[in-house]
């Protein structure tokens, strides 16, 4: 008995974990061969378009046009051979070959419904961006809240009002800045309810939040069935943000257009994702909340002031997601439709999650959700052989899995969920 | 390694006893803790209405002009608004259980001709009210049994739907069945359609803790493309209405009246399953398991239960009964299903597991009530013009009342005693 | 000697109890003051108002007043000192009070710098954090007071003797003169306890004042320069080592004669209940917790597993319950394999676990007093046809059990949060021993209770192994395994370091064990054993 205590962080995880996600690989690259390379005429190709419809860039890049029976046979080839690795051998983080894998299958299965036909790629990561948009800032505002310890499932209900708030304000100021301070207040105003009940209330938080989205569904379809279907030019009718180009840098080739030519409350997100890391790991107020969120006990020995900074990050929250719900009126079609939200305040919950409560991580799954989303779009017009409800599905079928093989490993907040009882 | 309760060992948590204590102080009145928990969920809904009262008032537009002149003439806008409230809630009332007179003329209409018709039609409000609490009864069972364990089925709606388009394809697709065999099936397809359709979150909790919040949601949203793809598909009628044919009449639930009253057996059927529940819940070893999971998963997995088995055991049965719920709907009312089918009783179903404190007695009691502010709103909507949707600002309204009684002991000065509480969730599934 | 500190007359009531009752405590420049009492007494919560965590209902308190620069001088008593009224820990902070919480106040996933400045942070531009420079005055503290630790680690990779470094350098880093340390020697090794000791006397040597919380007798004889005593809330009397001795505190403590020694009957050890071979488990972070244990119990004696906290003995004790995976070795229970049983199929071989967290393992605090007795064969005739529950056999055998162990409730109806902690205890034990048992595995079976309750459960213990029960014993404190044992086991780091008899054991030795020195080696330094009179302690 030799040997002191093993401590082995680089080790990969057991044996049988290693050995499952190596049989998934190699189930996905079958499945990548016997789905996509099948029944392919020889000599076809798909065109992928690398630039945008609209002529604003600098160079022109050709089209990709790839061959696609080789190009799907490769592709399959290459995650059958990561499989057979990962099942041999195993890789020190099995995680990053699950994205290269699942790019790889993506990719082939773009091919495959691209085949014949050309396909606007840039126009599709354009759009997945701007389809995250509101999943993003709706992860935002779950992580400024559940960072400091506490849960707010109520995004969806606060991102229905605001959306309200936002296009009535602007319909009747005739100004869509206004619109959008509306819903920040919107949010800010329902999430500091929130607040009371969390925090000082000490309620369960999620019945909280679930009483929120029952009113915040309920207020805006009310108000929308009362007032604004009767007077759809005087309350419901605000236009939306135009596109801003971003001089010079719009002119990038393929980011240009998808980073650089966007309406004002896509360029709000980004800012708000790195402002919010920054945020939360590099100032003062970032550690107290990083502290009440995991430690609150300990935090308010130390004399910080655990209800105030709950408070306001909730608070700080609700205005992100107010932001997103802006997105989907003035942002976006310029009319409130009942429930239009659809599910994205949830959706944005598990980019949360996904994303390990971490705002880059956050938004760079809110990304994934939103290429899941423009995907079943394009694919329609592609006229893929699958029903359009069952695209449609997609980015709640993504959810699931996403949170089905993460959650056991991400952590949240240690205090997260847990309404601070002062001694 | 948690906290450790030292302190707390011999006395109850300082902070909260405190609370409590200054609490009594500033309150006057004392309850019982049984009285308080009937009062409690009573004066929520109160007051859930009474706030209603001025959500119409204040969007009601002669109530709103009349009170620009309200210096000069008080009276008129007092008035105004009551009469905008009375309307509202009269109609609410009327539409769900009838009226006083109409009912008296019937009696006298029957007595002197024989004549069913006007009988009919002066309980059709309160059969209604009973035909839409069904349903009710069914998802608030769903959801508090599942509340029982700790576990927030949010699901119901998908289950719902599930369940009912499987009923109403057993439904339709047999024929030549007898009754006593019909019925029954198609009541269990609805059932195990739910049960189907729960079991996948209440799987992936158990094995990988994922949170049913967000699963049950993402669930609704799929069975609703589902139903869809169904509709416009192979469940389709034909015709161009996406609606499922209609169900042979050996598979629908009995009804007690003629038409045009819907009130059929499936009332008692949910009531025949509330006490079922109750049983099941209370006098059982798989339902003492379930309520122990639900009130300290740790202890229990100590003493041997397993809680992933009980995990998907609980949303398995509230599945069901969700399913049940559909299946009600289908087989007793209106014998096809078509789009939106089970909107809403998804949050429905949660408002009144919280007011009926998760116990099948109480959800049967807030389902009676639900099921009269569902048939009332029709009327309401008709009558004065309030959109369906103030159901869904009073519901929410209730379930923040009774999860902050706080709120309502402010309120109405009353003191506290240490009450029981229904333990809901603990934050992401860990 | 000036006075630094006095608290007069300090009074806190919560509903039911009065836990502090008129308090009178006065703290001397450069002293060590030990706060002395059994679980309950008061101390903690005496304490929490001097920190400004509960405002007193009564009572004043009294400091020196801090020279510092600006501020207005105050006109001080005759003893040196001025009122003060302290709302919250900063007060009490500004004011050059610091605590260091019985469980650390640290947040694991930050690093020693951000835990130490949380509160007072170092910015640059009043809203970025300047870590360095934090981190630069958090080494010139480790310099002063030899209080060794490295600002970038983060807390969770922390050991946790370098942990409670940490606590002390947050008090220091915020210029305190009054450090207050509660139970600080729960978590350490002797060895470590030794370091701390040292530690505090350079805190002394440079001028600051300590108060020391502790139920430990021979801590408060070893360190501390007075103690005062409190049961129930009152101030029984202050003394210091040098006119009391341990049986006289102990008096103090409890309020009776307390017997020192425990008569416990030799061991008549029968068949092998428990084989434990070559066993390995993982902890939750994946690390290997126990990493090669083998022992063996006998019916008829106890064996005592001693140890600090987080070598390994809570995941040994789930690993043998069926509550964490065992990875490698094997468990055998009377001639059966169970290595992969489940937690019901262990307990039905006739296993009783009274486990370490009793509020959250062992009871369900919101179900009433009968539902927890009957929580592990609630399934099982006579309380079950079937899957339909008998009431009335519940009921009748709920009382039986109330009675037969003393259980302190006013029905078996109420819900169990209502009992006090001895009383839960008692739960936990009647429900485990009115089974068939042939095995019982008890971790911490009395941490945090009153002595009449320790005495009862030592007792109950007693009794099952002359009944012919095999005992598995786990707890971190030394004296009761000391006690209690016929056989001792050591753990460090997931090994077992020896396996030595208990009677007449030393005292050192276990500690050089429990503090990773090998067997062979520790021998060198202290003999296992020790010859003459088998003077067992009661455990404070």
């Amino acid at each position: 008995m030799a040997a002191t205590a093993a401590r082995s962080p680089q080790r990969p995880i057991t044996m049988g974990r290693a050995q499952r996600m190596g049989a998934v690989f190699l189930v996905v690259g079958v499945a990548t061969l016997l789905f996509f390379g099948r029944g392919l005429e020889a000599g076809q190709t798909a065109k992928f378009g690398l630039n945008p419809g609209f002529k604003t860039q600098a160079v022109q890049i050709p089209d990709l046009t790839l061959p696609v029976q080789p190009t799907i046979y490769a592709l399959g080839a290459i995650i059958l051979l990561l499989g057979i690795w990962q099942l041999v051998r195993g890789f020190r983080s099995p995680e990053a070959l699950l994205g290269v894998v699942a790019f790889c299958f993506v990719f082939a299965f773009l091919t495959w419904a691209a085949r014949g036909k050309s396909f606007n790629l840039v126009g599709m990561l354009s759009s997945s961006l701007v389809r995250a948009t509101p999943m993003a800032l709706a992860a935002l505002c779950g992580v400024m809240s559940e960072r400091s310890g506490v849960v707010n499932i109520g995004i969806e209900g606060i991102m229905l009002m605001s959306a309200l708030a936002a296009v009535v304000v602007a319909t009747v100021t005739k100004s869509l800045y206004l619109g959008l301070a509306a819903a920040i207040l919107t949010g800010a105003i329902i999430a500091a309810v929130h607040a009371v009940m969390a925090v000082s209330l000490k309620v369960d938080q999620i019945v909280s939040g679930t009483a929120i989205i029952i009113i915040g569904t309920g207020a805006s379809s009310f108000i929308a069935a009362r007032f604004l279907e009767e007077n759809v030019n005087g309350l419901n009718n605000s236009g939306t943000f135009p596109v801003i180009s971003i001089p010079l840098l719009s002119k990038i080739p393929l980011l240009g257009p998808i980073f650089f030519e966007n309406g004002l409350i896509v360029y709000l997100m980004l800012a708000l994702a790195a402002l919010t890391h920054v945020l939360l790991f590099s100032t003062k107020w970032g550690l107290r909340v990083r502290a009440v969120g995991e430690h609150p006990r300990a935090a308010d020995t130390l004399g910080v002031n655990v209800y105030l900074v709950r408070y306001v990050s909730v608070i700080l929250g609700g205005m992100i997601a107010g932001i997103g719900g802006a997105y989907f009126t003035i942002g976006s079609v310029g009319r409130f439709d009942e429930f239009m939200t659809a599910g994205k305040g949830f959706i944005g919950l598990a980019a949360m999650i996904f994303g390990n409560w971490n705002p880059i991580g956050a938004f760079a799954s809110s990304l994934l959700f939103g290429f899941a989303d423009s995907l079943q779009i394009k694919l329609q017009i592609l006229r893929v052989p699958i029903p359009s409800e069952f695209l449609l599905m997609a980015p709640y079928l993504v959810t699931m899995i996403v949170l089905a093989g993460v959650v056991g490993r991400a952590e949240p907040p240690a205090a997260d969920g847990q309404p601070y009882e002062k001694h | 390694m948690d906290e450790d309760r030292v302190e707390a060992e011999s006395t109850p948590t300082p902070a909260r006893a405190e609370r409590e204590a200054t609490e009594a102080k500033r309150s006057r009145r004392g309850f019982s803790p049984r009285l308080q928990a009937v009062l409690l969920p009573v004066l929520a809904v109160f007051t859930a209405f009474v706030i209603g009262a001025i959500v119409i008032a204040v969007t009601d537009t002669t109530v709103v002009a009349a009170y620009r002149n309200i210096l000069r003439a008080p009276r008129a806008a007092l008035s105004a608004t009551w009469r905008a409230v009375a309307t509202a809630y009269g109609a609410l009332f009327s539409g769900s259980l009838g009226s006083p007179g109409e009912i008296f003329q019937a009696v006298q209409a029957y007595r002197s001709t024989g004549d069913t018709a006007l009988w009919l039609k002066a309980i059709w409000p309160i059969t209604e009210s009973l035909v839409a609490a069904t349903p009710f009864i069914f998802s608030g069972l769903a959801v508090a049994l599942g509340f029982r364990c700790g576990l927030f089925n949010i699901g119901a709606e998908g289950q719902f739907g599930i369940g009912a388009l499987a009923a109403a394809y057993v439904g339709y697709s047999i024929t030549n069945a007898p009754r006593l065999v019909h019925l029954p099936l198609a009541i269990l397809a609805g059932a195990l359609g739910g049960a189907a359709w729960a079991a996948i979150p209440g799987y992936l909790k158990a094995k990988t803790g994922a949170h049913e919040v967000v699963n049950t949601m993402m669930m609704n949203y799929v069975a609703f493309r589902l139903s869809d793809w169904l509709l416009n598909g192979p469940m389709k009628a034909p015709g161009y209405r996406p609606v499922t044919p209609n169900i042979e009449m050996t598979a629908a639930l009995p009804r007690l009246f003629a038409d045009p009253v819907r009130f059929n057996a499936g009332f008692f059927l949910a009531l025949g399953v509330a006490a079922l529940v109750y049983w099941f819940l209370f006098k059982t070893t798989l339902g003492f398991e379930i309520r122990t999971v639900g009130a300290n998963p740790h202890a229990a997995r100590y003493s041997g239960m397993s809680v992933t088995r009980n995990f998907i055991l609980a949303m398995v049965l509230s599945g069901a009964l969700a399913g049940l719920a559909g299946a009600s709907q289908v087989l007793g009312v209106d014998y096809w299903v078509g789009q939106g089918f089970a909107a809403g009783y998804g949050f429905d179903a949660i408002a009144l597991a919280l007011l009926g404190k998760s116990h099948p007695f109480g959800v049967v009691l807030a389902a009676l009530l639900f099921g009269v502010l569902r048939s009332g709103a029709t009327r309401m909507q008709s009558m004065a013009g309030i959109p369906i949707d103030i159901i869904s600002i009073l519901q929410g309204l209730v379930i923040m009342f009774i999860a902050a009684p706080a709120i309502i002991r402010w309120l109405y000065r009353i003191r506290v005693e240490r009450a029981e509480e229904v333990v809901l969730t603990r934050g992401w599934g860990r | 000697m000036s006075l630094v500190l006095k608290l007069q007359r300090i009074t806190k009531a919560f509903p039911g109890v009065l836990a502090n009752d008129h308090i009178d405590l006065t703290l001397e420049e450069g002293e060590i003051h030990a706060l002395l009492g059994e679980n309950g007494a008061g101390k903690s919560t005496l304490m929490n108002v001097l920190y400004g965590l509960y405002p007193p209902d009564e009572g004043h308190i009294f400091l020196r007043p801090r020279a510092r620069v600006g501020a207005t001088p105050q006109t001080a008593a005759h003893d040196g000192l001025v009122e003060v009224k302290i709302h919250n820990p900063s007060d009490a902070i500004a004011q050059g009070i610091g605590m260091v919480h019985q469980h650390f106040m640290l947040i694991p996933p930050l690093t020693v710098t951000e835990n130490v400045m949380l509160g007072t942070e170092s910015t640059r531009g009043a809203v970025f954090l300047d870590r360095s420079d934090a981190a630069k005055r958090i080494r010139e503290i480790s310099q002063q007071y030899g209080l060794e630790v490295d600002p970038d680690a983060y807390i969770k990779d922390l050991p946790v003797g370098v942990q409670q470094r940490v606590e002390i350098i947050k008090l220091l880093y915020r210029e305190a003169d009054i450090l207050i340390l509660d139970e600080p020697t729960a978590v350490l090794t002797p060895q470590e306890v030794d370091r701390l000791f040292s530690t505090v006397a350079n805190l002394i040597e440079q001028r600051k004042s300590i108060i020391f919380i502790t139920h430990k007798l021979r801590e408060v004889m070893e360190i501390s320069d007075r103690v005062t005593v409190l049961r129930d809330g009152r101030v029984v009397g202050t003394t210091s080592p040098q006119q009391t001795t341990q049986a006289e505190l102990a008096a103090m403590m409890v309020g009776r004669q307390v017997t020192l020694v425990v008569r416990k009957k030799p061991a008549t050890p029968g068949e092998v209940v428990l084989e434990v071979q070559d066993l390995q488990v993982m902890d939750d972070r994946q690390n290997l917790a126990v990493n090669g244990v083998s022992f063996e119990v006998r019916a008829g004696e106890i064996l005592g597993v001693a140890g600090v906290q987080g070598n390994g003995q809570t995941e040994l004790v789930e690993a043998l319950t069926g509550l964490r995976p065992i990875i490698a070795g094997q468990v055998r229970m009377l001639e059966t394999t169970v290595t992969r049983a489940s937690p019901r199929a262990i307990l039905e071989k006739g296993v009783a676990h009274i486990p370490e967290d009793r509020q959250q393992d062992g009871l369900v605090l919101s179900c009433p007093v009968h539902d927890n007795l009957v929580l592990c064969n609630y399934y099982l005739p006579p309380f079950a046809k079937g899957i339909q529950i008998q009431e009335d056999a519940v009921l009748s055998t709920a009382s039986m059990l109330v009675d037969e162990f003393d259980v302190r409730t006013p029905s078996v109806f109420v819900p169990t949060s209502n009992l006090s902690g001895g009383n839960q205890q008692k739960v936990i034990v009647a429900r485990e021993f009115s089974r068939p048992v042939k095995l019982v595995i008890a971790s911490q079976p009395t941490r945090g209770l009153d002595v009449g309750s320790i005495e009862y459960i030592h007792g109950r213990i007693l009794d099952k192994r002359d009944e012919g029960t095999a005992v598995l014993l786990v707890s971190p404190e030394l004296d009761e395994i000391i006690a209690l044992s016929d056989r001792i086991a050591v753990m460090y780091r997931g090994r077992i370091m020896d396996i030595v008899p208990g009677i007449g054991v030393n005292r050192d030795y276990l500690g050089l064990l429990m503090a990773g020195v090998e067997a062979s080696e520790a021998a060198e330094s202290a003999p296992p054993t020790m010859e003459g009179e088998e003077v067992v302690e009661r455990v404070f």
